[in-house]
């Protein structure tokens, strides 16, 4: 895979056929001038053809992603219908421009007799900025923790010894297993009269208050998200080349030292693509917590508050939709132009050399 | 005794070669207890699901590790609709969901990612850019505008309804994990058979067919996964004709109103997910190998 990706240039790439080789040259000897004739025409028709096979899947794609997307910011401009507290008469909505928007980030809820105050707590929208946070607490502690964590199981994983193949299915069963049903089943280890009390002789309600909810919500997603991680870094791991610590032992670097110095920078990319799938996945978090606590006791997530303002309005459940879009939007940006995490050239699926 | 040196370094440093041996096996050790940690932290939760399915309901807080007081009256009950739950018609619904998503995503996903893998073209690297980045897509982001649009259009807890939004995050799946197994492809060997005599379609059939039909079957089985275990959406728009098994579960009524029927929900838990693990143990090489193609290089 490396060696073919490294003697492939830009004009000569796959249209030559293999049996007939080009004239041997160095790779990168005037090979942007030096492009013939007859491969020009191929790569035509090669357009051509890929757009006739791309087009139906982006076609599709747009059809519910981004039709969904624009119809769902069309929403957000209106104001929600219903009845208007002060005369009791129905109102039809609107144009709302920013209201809605304003309304979450401000945290204010229509006022009787017009005019906006302050979200009464408790209700949906005093829950922005506290539901902000659930989100990004969860992200950070449990994307750290899956980190550390998968980072052991796939140096392990990436042992040889016996019986390395039951581990590696071992691993893959928390990964199969619905969300649905693990918030199902750590609700079920965390019942008052559970085998998670009995085990540490406790007596906790683990969905009665802030802080146990929140451990469990963090221990059941690391349960099962790790593998996951450990999966993906193992796949970094194996990567690298034996003889790189070979070398290193023989210079007499100690363990630390080798994995400081080879495995961490060499795993990097890998780990850093990890990272960005499995933040991007913890800042969507919805089944989770919405089965295991009811996103009560600060476990709300953002998903669930646009979920649980659906059907008391969708228009500003469209606006918080499109907020929380925003959001991860952004994060996923600053990873991959601030700290590297460079998805599609460090996933296997574009070869860097034609990116054209 | 005469073999000895033979394999190993020369007597005379006996005594750092045992130290190297003592090493080696402390360290191969290590591995298997850390090994072993990994094992019983990914399998005991799902054991004790397993275990409690099996556990008379009177005793659903039994503390033992072993089996106690098994029957299987659980998944009778989990099957009864007298509470008002249809968990076996919500088994049926996630299979058709799960099949039809899969159809539709490889049939669209095969022809994308082969030209993806295969042919230059402009716009590549934005193509792929938007199909990873829909991958990441956030279901809240569509599912407002489909709830309304759903509901004006009536399809408020048809299949179809739950169908085309699985399709926003499967249809990426399925291009990106093809993608990445058809560019380890040996495409040689297409042309290899063309100059033997195949014609374009023969080359097809008995070539690359075969060799891309283990590609193919584990993006399937990656999709399907996917589909199976969706709860967002369809939490929104399926009604009980067609909840599929996640949100039967997560709405799974007992006897009395506020008393979690645990043990009737473990054995539906376990039906869910016993085939799933089944499947993953069979297949393990191909999954990780799918899971990971699309991740890294």
């Amino acid at each position: 895979m490396a060696t073919e990706a490294a003697g492939r240039t830009r004009s000569r790439g796959r249209k030559q056929p293999p049996g007939a080789p080009p004239p041997q040259r160095p790779a990168g000897s005037g090979r942007e001038t030096a492009a013939p004739e007859p491969s020009d025409r191929r790569a035509k028709s090669q357009g051509k053809w890929a757009t006739w096979l791309i087009l139906p899947s982006l076609i599709l794609l747009a059809c519910v992603i981004v039709y969904p997307v624009i119809s769902a910011i069309a929403l957000s401009l209106q104001k929600d219908q219903g009845l208007d507290p002060a005369t009791g008469m129905f109102v039809a909505g609107g144009f709302a421009g920013l209201g809605n928007y304003i309304g979450w980030l401000m945290q204010q809820c229509p006022a009787i007799g017009g005019g906006t105050v302050s979200c009464a707590p408790g209700t949906l929208g005093a829950q922005f900025w506290s539901a902000t946070y659930n989100t990004f607490f969860f992200t950070v502690i449990t994307v750290a923790i899956e980190t550390v964590m998968g980072f052991w199981m796939a140096m392990i994983m990436a042992r040889t010894f016996r019986g390395r193949g039951l581990v590696r299915a071992a691993v893959l069963v928390p990964w199969a297993i619905p969300t649905a049903v693990t918030a199902k089943l750590w609700f079920f280890i965390f019942a008052y009269e559970g085998i998670a009390n009995s085990l540490f002789n406790a007596n906790i309600l683990w969905t009665g208050s802030e802080g146990p909810a929140r451990t469990a919500v963090i221990i059941a997603d690391v349960w099962k998200t790790t593998p996951f991680m450990a999966l993906l870094i193992l796949a970094g791991l194996q990567l690298i080349p034996n003889d790189v610590y070979e070398a290193a032992k023989m210079d007499g670097a100690t363990a630390w030292q080798r994995f400081t110095q080879i495995t961490l920078p060499l795993v990097k990319p890998a780990l850093m693509v990890a990272i960005l799938f499995r933040v991007l996945d913890a800042l969507r978090m919805f089944d989770l917590p919405y089965i295991l606590t009811g996103g009560a006791n600060g476990t709300t997530t953002l998903s669930i508050l646009v979920v649980d303002q659906i059907r008391q309005g969708f228009n500003a459940a469209a606006a918080l939709s499109t907020i929380t879009f925003i959001i991860i939007f952004i994060v996923a940006f600053i990873f991959v132009r601030f700290l590297g995490a460079n998805v599609v050239q460090n996933t296997n699926i574009v070869d860097t050399k034609e990116k054209s | 005794m005469s073999t000895a040196p033979a394999t190993t370094a020369p007597a005379a440093d006996g005594a750092p070669r045992a130290a190297a041996r003592t090493r080696q096996r402390w360290t191969s050790t290590r591995t298997y207890i850390n090994a072993g940690i990994i094992v019983l932290w990914c399998l005991v939760p799902f054991y004790w699901m397993v275990l409690t399915a099996f556990r008379d309901v009177g005793y659903t807080f039994d503390q033992s590790f072993w089996p106690t007081h098994v029957t299987l009256d659980n998944f009778v009950t989990a099957f009864s609709t007298d509470l008002g739950n249809h968990f076996g018609r919500s088994l049926f619904n996630s299979f058709f969901i799960g099949i039809c998503t899969t159809a539709i995503g490889l049939l669209f996903g095969v022809f994308a990612a082969y030209a993806l893998a295969r042919l230059n073209f402009r716009f590549k690297f934005i193509v792929l850019g938007f199909i990873l980045g829909a991958s990441m897509f956030p279901g809240v982001a569509i599912v407002t505008p489909l709830f309304q649009l759903f509901t004006n259009i009536g399809w408020m807890g048809t299949y179809q309804a739950l169908i085309i939004p699985d399709i926003s995050f499967v249809l990426p799946l399925t291009v990106y994990t093809l993608t990445a197994f058809f560019r380890e492809m040996p495409w040689e060997l297409e042309e290899a058979a063309r100059i033997d005599g195949c014609t374009q379609g023969q080359a097809f059939r008995k070539v690359i067919m075969p060799l891309a039909a283990p590609a193919v079957f584990t993006t399937a089985i990656l999709a399907f996964i996917s589909a199976w275990n969706e709860f967002l959406i369809a939490s929104q728009l399926s009604s009980d004709a067609t909840a599929p098994v996640t949100v039967a579960i997560a709405s799974f009524a007992g006897a009395q109103p506020h008393q979690e029927p645990y043990t009737a929900v473990m054995a539906a838990g376990t039906i869910v997910t016993v085939p799933l693990v089944i499947m993953v143990l069979i297949f393990q090489r191909k999954i990780v190998a799918g899971l990971t193609a699309g991740g890294v290089k």
